[in-house]
């Protein structure tokens, strides 16, 4: 487990039948690209977060593949349909294996 | 001297180019709420007539980083700060959160910092977090400028955003405050430079491809593009002098605080913005 | 990938003689080859897609950048001049609530940051912008 990782995510908590919301989510992590070296000369193992899905009520809403050039802390915008009343979850996949998931609930408005 | 200081200022000069000589315009307005970037100089300031933050001098995009409490990455690392402040740590079995239940008590203390204290001393933001820590809490004391430090000097800082910048330079200050000014016009290292040279003389014009700012630190700890984390003040200071060829002080050291103080109050009036973004 | 590097060249070629009004590089180059082995050489076209980043990055670590292709099932980003120019792929699913993903990036160096989307249809888009990254000048 990559150390102090911690997941954030913006999504409204009312939407109406069939909205198209904007979501935000972002992930604190190094997102060590593999071209750093470190003091002796020795390259840094590249370790990222390499994926990230967002699913609402099961259904994928955006899956995402990360490759190095992704800033630290992982930022992603996008937008999503709400058609009815439910969760989204939000899950990160690290090179170490780790999971990281996050949910948000929406009630219609 | 003057002939050096002739190339070097025609060289900063001809850099002026694409990104414009002075700071932009723009507002900041944070979840709606407007910030002030600007305000007269205080009366101590004798080369400067407006004190601009920092915001002001970074590229349009930086600036819309800040005006999202979620597009500001800084946040993620406040999140880290309070969930520090609600876990216990120490011999005594108590968090933050024990004492201080809500950290909006902490509005305006930000914007006060640094000041003297009882006993005399110049006492920081990260002073009084090591002060409770090791006194009441029964904790050992955070790195001054690491990781947690920053993310709960944070979540204090935020609770004075927008809030004008108010130091006490008299009284008991005085003597910290004359010294804090001395070493701001100092030059030192290899490149004798002083932070005046840059962030006095030059600011608005290009240093190489940065746009030189006042060198406010109303928005501190920071988030850095470069580096992607919350930033101190005394790391950047460090950093500063590093810049310029010279040997740090110490962070957390007399030099620093007192710089910190006479900074602070080279932006009396402006708004703390903390986290801020910077580059 | 079964491409061999005589396959490659000649696809590549193909699609460079087609491709020369965007100003292609005349030499395969990793971008290139990894959008190849998206279009498999296809042509693509500018319009229905859009790529936003800053002219000049205020620093190379964290550029924001935008991208937006009505309709598309997936826009790959690419920075040509990073050591590896894949940067991310979106792919959007039944309840993306239009084709648009905004999202930071690292340069490495003053480039072109390139989007190819895919279409439902089997066409693809592309959209390119240039970004200035300097060095530092004491900030670092």
């Amino acid at each position: 487990m990559a150390e102090n990782v911690r997941p954030r995510v913006r999504v409204p908590k009312t939407a109406a039948a069939g909205e198209v919301i904007t979501i935000k989510s972002l992930i604190s992590h190094k997102m060590e690209s593999g071209q750093r070296k470190d003091g002796d000369g020795n390259v840094i193992p590249r370790s990222i977060i390499n994926r990230f899905v967002c699913a609402f009520n099961g259904e994928t809403v955006i899956d995402v593949t990360l490759e190095a050039a992704v800033s630290t802390n992982p930022f992603f915008e996008f937008e999503a349909v709400v058609p009815e009343a439910g969760d989204f979850t939000f899950t990160w996949y690290d090179d170490d294996g780790s999971v990281y998931e996050e949910t948000k609930s929406v009630a219609i408005a | 001297m003057k002939l050096q200081n002739a190339i070097a200022a025609a060289a900063i000069l001809s850099f002026a180019g694409t990104m414009g000589f002075a700071q932009t315009d723009n507002e900041l307005t944070v979840e709606g709420q407007l910030i002030s970037t600007e305000a007269a100089a205080p009366a101590h300031m004798e080369n400067v007539g407006t004190v601009y933050s920092g915001w002001r001098f970074r590229s349009e995009e930086t600036q819309a980083m800040q005006t999202d409490d979620f597009d500001n990455s800084g946040f993620v690392f406040v999140d880290d700060g309070f969930a520090l402040m609600a876990s216990v740590d120490g011999s005594e079995g108590k968090s933050c959160a024990s004492c201080h239940e809500d950290a909006e008590e902490f509005a305006g203390l930000k914007a006060q910092m640094p000041r003297v204290n009882d006993s005399g001393e110049l006492e920081t933001l990260e002073d009084l977090v090591n002060t409770c820590r090791t006194e009441r809490m029964g904790a050992e004391p955070w790195k001054y400028n690491g990781s947690q430090m920053a993310a709960v000097t944070a979540v204090i800082g935020l609770q004075s955003r927008g809030l004008p910048v108010d130091v006490a330079i008299d009284g008991a200050a005085e003597s910290f405050w004359e010294r804090g000014k001395d070493l701001y016009y100092a030059r030192v290292g290899q490149l004798d430079l002083s932070c005046a040279n840059c962030h006095e003389d030059n600011y608005g014009t290009m240093i190489r491809a940065d746009h030189l700012s006042q060198g406010q630190i109303n928005g501190f700890p920071t988030y850095r593009l470069k580096n992607a984390k919350l930033n101190t003040v005394h790391s950047r200071f460090s950093g500063c002098m590093k810049n310029v060829r010279a040997e740090p002080y110490a962070i957390g050291s007399d030099e620093f605080k007192a710089l910190e103080l006479y900074l602070a109050s080279r932006g009396t009036g402006l708004s703390v913005e903390t986290p801020s973004i910077r580059n | 990938m079964a491409f061999t590097r005589r396959k490659m060249l000649i696809l590549g070629s193909a699609s460079f003689a087609t491709a020369t009004l965007a100003g292609l590089p005349a030499f395969a180059s990793l971008t290139d080859d990894a959008i190849m082995a998206i279009t498999g050489g296809a042509e693509t076209s500018d319009a229905g897609i859009t790529l936003t980043a800053p002219e000049i990055a205020e620093n190379g670590n964290t550029v924001p950048v935008e991208v937006s292709a009505p309709g598309a099932t997936s826009i790959a980003l690419f920075a040509s001049g990073n050591p590896t120019p894949s940067v991310a792929t979106f792919n959007f699913g039944p309840l993306a609530g239009s084709q648009t993903g905004a999202t930071r990036i690292r340069l490495a160096k003053t480039q072109d940051v390139v989007a190819i989307a895919t279409m439902p249809d089997g066409s693809f888009l592309r959209a390119s912008v240039t970004v200035k990254v300097t060095i530092g000048g004491c900030g670092g």
